[in-house]
């Protein structure tokens, strides 16, 4: 016996050694050894003074690392296209869908610094330093000269609020979004133009939901919260998109919890319960939405210029588009609309030749014409520079006429998802899916988004 | 054996005192035999045990450690002493994810379990016969099915035009068709039945394996009593596959408790979190919300209670058999 209690001893004694070493290294503080890089003492070739002239990819042979999310071939086909025309760069390209991303994005920008990286949500990201301050190329490049509201959603200041600040990110193009309509179903129930008003429009879901036809398909399953569409245009159609941008901006004061914000809760609210939206919506992901609407079989979906290559192809001529219809005849319009977000990883080898590509995907005329084409949505860059011309039939010629008409009437707005890294998951999917199942009701879903936002932001 | 019995206890010092005989010279070449051997032993123990410590002892630690911080990953972090462990209590969230993880305690372990006795109990029956082989087989398949196949796999059994849906509306039933992941009232007891069936082959294959244990004589001395299959099934059977009975028990509460991997492929918490559990929680909390410590702590957390829940049961089954 005493033999093994002296084996037990040795044992527990090397072990308890063991354990020592091995966690003598978790007495520091979780992350202290990894103090984030400072922008400009990362900046690599770049320099945040020395932007006189513009950076290029010079003629030496480089391979940008890229990470992109996966089912979109926009980022692909311009990467293709830059290599045609500068053939020692190459693209060494990775691909995850989104929701990975946001949970790789720190990681990955940290150990692993991409070139270029599509960015989630980006407010932590900028004030932790993952990410490189573009401010200098912003001026050698020119993009300063650009209308402010397209770099607006990508500036953010030292406290990690958006809107102002310093720039992280270049958008690929700027999307928007609206309303797309099945043509075959629309003449069904006798739609020959898109609805002028709300009312316009609810007596068409009626019609459709009359004639046994689906009015809505929205995903709203899983994790994720696709009400957020119809609601967030249905804020804009009831009420100005000035005080809803404030508060995806967390500026100090700002509330979801506004009057017309609830009549355009409410207006969801009564949709639900008239059975305007499939029924299975609290189960329906993304994928099933589009395969079910390019199946024809529901009238509308509530979606983004970013499908409208994909709807060209898949339903030539039997996709339409229109903007949510103010609440009022002669009313302003408003849509959502974001660009589609590169950044630069703070510790890129080649910062300035990825500078040099975001630069080129605006203003290089090949590459606007794949923007369009095939990503759907508007190009970033100058007011007056190169359009491709578009068949007026295509749907993608009227998203870009839709774009056109919100930058009119300034009805631009981010997504009300985007207002803080957690926002989404955490508030408005649950509250959604509560909406849409009859669990909540308008003036609750608007006041627990609220108390979570405040939550969120006070932390 | 003796002698290396007594020379241990000459080294342990306490009770040798009556048997240090040896002369000097002796007792160390014994000493040195005794370190060698022990080296040894440790050397042979040594890679399992250090696997052991980097692999499970340390990251239980160091997820401690950042309970007590306030940490996104990636960035400083900043003591918080106990503070994650007070906004676990105080979150609605977090503790309705704690009763889905026990409510799923009756799909994960008692379904299971249950329909494996009763398997496993009519497949003894007729255990030498083919029957009994493909039976066994077919039961056990969704055990080595990866929990995300099979995740995929009944989600779209479930959907609104899924198989379930068709053969409802095949026997009349249309109208309590839904979409099973996504209604409110259905989608945790929807999640609980994959889990039954992904864990129920291997309680049957558990129980089975205990079941083929019982000497046969015990059953003929029943029968010549006058015992009916009822009768023959709690007198003999039970008590006598009750460590299997232990281990299923333990193995599916742990999985219920700690589930993960069916929820975040079929329903990934939704809707409106009547599927969130804690093992989703920690997910979310760690790589979206990038709340590190505070995951950590509800790691910490779920650990206790799976402990605190495991543990009784372990000392139930170990009891009643000694």
């Amino acid at each position: 016996m005493s033999r093994r209690r002296g084996l037990t001893r040795w044992a527990v004694l090397t072990a308890f050694l063991a354990v020592g070493s091995l966690t003598a290294t978790a007495c520091s503080a979780p992350g202290g050894g990894a103090t984030a890089p400072t922008p400009q003492a990362t900046n690599g070739g770049a320099g945040t003074a020395t932007a006189a002239a513009a950076p290029t990819c010079g003629t030496a042979p480089v391979t940008l690392n890229t990470y992109i999310e996966t089912g979109f071939p926009l980022p692909k086909d311009l990467a293709d296209e830059f290599t045609k025309q500068y053939p020692n760069v190459m693209f060494n390209i990775r691909e995850d869908q989104f929701a990975v991303i946001t949970q790789n994005a720190p990681r990955v920008l940290a150990d692993d610094p991409p070139d270029l990286m599509r960015l989630p949500q980006m407010s932590e990201l900028a004030k932790e330093g993952l990410l490189l301050n573009l401010d200098s190329y912003a001026k050698a490049f020119g993009w300063d000269t650009w209308p402010a509201s397209q770099l607006e959603q990508m500036r953010v200041d030292s406290s990690g609020r958006r809107g102002d600040g310093p720039l992280y990110a270049m958008g690929l193009n700027f999307s928007m979004t609206g309303v797309f309509y099945n043509k075959t179903l629309a003449q069904k129930i006798g739609m020959t133009q898109p609805p002028a008003t709300l009312a316009e429009f609810d007596a068409l879901l009626q019609k459709a939901k009359d004639a046994g036809i689906v009015p809505i398909a929205q995903f709203n399953g899983g994790a994720t919260g696709g009400f957020a569409f119809p609601l967030q245009d249905l804020m804009v159609s009831y009420g100005p998109a000035g005080p809803i941008n404030d508060w995806i901006y967390q500026k100090p004061g700002a509330t979801i919890d506004t009057p017309t914000n609830l009549q355009a809760a409410q207006h969801l609210q009564q949709w639900v319960k008239s059975g305007y939206f499939a029924n299975d919506v609290n189960s329906m992901d993304y994928a099933t939405m589009m395969s079910r609407f390019i199946a024809g079989q529901s009238l509308f979906i509530f979606d983004g210029d970013w499908e409208s290559g994909n709807l060209d192809k898949q339903m030539a001529g039997n996709a339409g588009f229109f903007l949510m219809p103010p609440a009022t005849a002669g009313g302003k319009y408003g849509a959502m609309s974001a660009p589609l977000t590169y950044g630069i990883a703070a510790k890129a080898p080649h910062a300035d030749c990825a500078a040099f590509f975001l630069n080129w995907v605006a203003t290089n005329e090949k590459a606007r014409t794949i923007d369009v084409q095939v990503g759907g949505s508007h190009p970033m860059g100058p007011v007056d520079a190169f359009m491709p011309t578009i068949d007026a039939n295509t749907v993608t010629a009227q998203t870009l006429a839709a774009g056109a008409q919100v930058g009119k009437d300034n009805g631009s707005m981010d997504f009300i998802a985007n207002a803080t890294g957690a926002i989404y998951a955490k508030s408005w999917t649950p509250n959604l899916q509560k909406l849409a199942a009859g669990q909540e009701d308008a003036a609750t879903l608007l006041k627990s988004v609220q108390a979570d936002y405040l939550t969120q932001i006070g932390s | 054996m003796n002698q290396r019995l007594t020379t241990a206890q000459a080294m342990d010092g306490r009770e040798g005192t009556t048997h240090e005989v040896a002369p000097d010279s002796r007792r160390r070449a014994r000493r040195a035999r005794r370190l060698r051997q022990g080296t040894v032993a440790l050397a042979l123990v040594a890679p399992a045990a250090l696997a052991y410590l980097v692999f499970v002892l340390r990251p239980i630690v160091l997820t401690f450690q950042y309970s007590l911080y306030k940490w996104n990953g990636v960035g400083a972090s900043t003591w918080a002493g106990l503070s994650n462990y007070a906004a676990l209590v105080k979150n609605p969230d977090l503790s309705g994810s704690i009763v889905h993880a026990f409510e799923l305690i009756l799909f994960f372990s008692i379904i299971p379990v249950a329909l494996g006795l009763f398997t496993a109990n009519t497949i003894r029956g007729f255990a030498a016969s083919k029957i009994a082989l493909v039976s066994r087989t077919v039961l056990f398949v969704p055990q080595i099915i990866p929990l995300v196949a099979a995740g995929i796999m009944w989600s779209w059994l479930l959907s609104s035009n899924g198989v379930v849906n068709q053969i409802l509306r095949l026997v009349g039933l249309g109208g309590i068709t839904r979409a099973w992941l996504g209604d409110f009232s259905t989608a945790l007891p929807a999640v609980g039945v994959i889990g039954a069936w992904v864990l129920f082959g291997l309680c049957m294959l558990l129980l089975l394996a205990g079941m083929s244990k019982i000497d046969p004589a015990l059953y003929e001395a029943a029968r010549i009593d006058g015992a009916g299959s009822w009768r023959e099934f709690f007198a003999i059977t039970l008590p006598s596959v009750r460590q299997e009975l232990g281990v299923c028990l333990t193995v599916t509460v742990i999985n219920a408790l700690a589930s993960f991997d069916i929820i975040y492929i079929s329903t990934q918490g939704g809707p409106g979190n009547t599927t969130l559990v804690p093992g989703l929680e920690i997910f979310y909390l760690a790589f979206s919300q990038r709340q590190v410590g505070m995951a950590s702590a509800l790691a910490v957390a779920l650990m206790v209670l799976v402990l605190a829940v495991v543990l009784p049961l372990q000392r139930i089954t170990r009891d009643s058999d000694s």
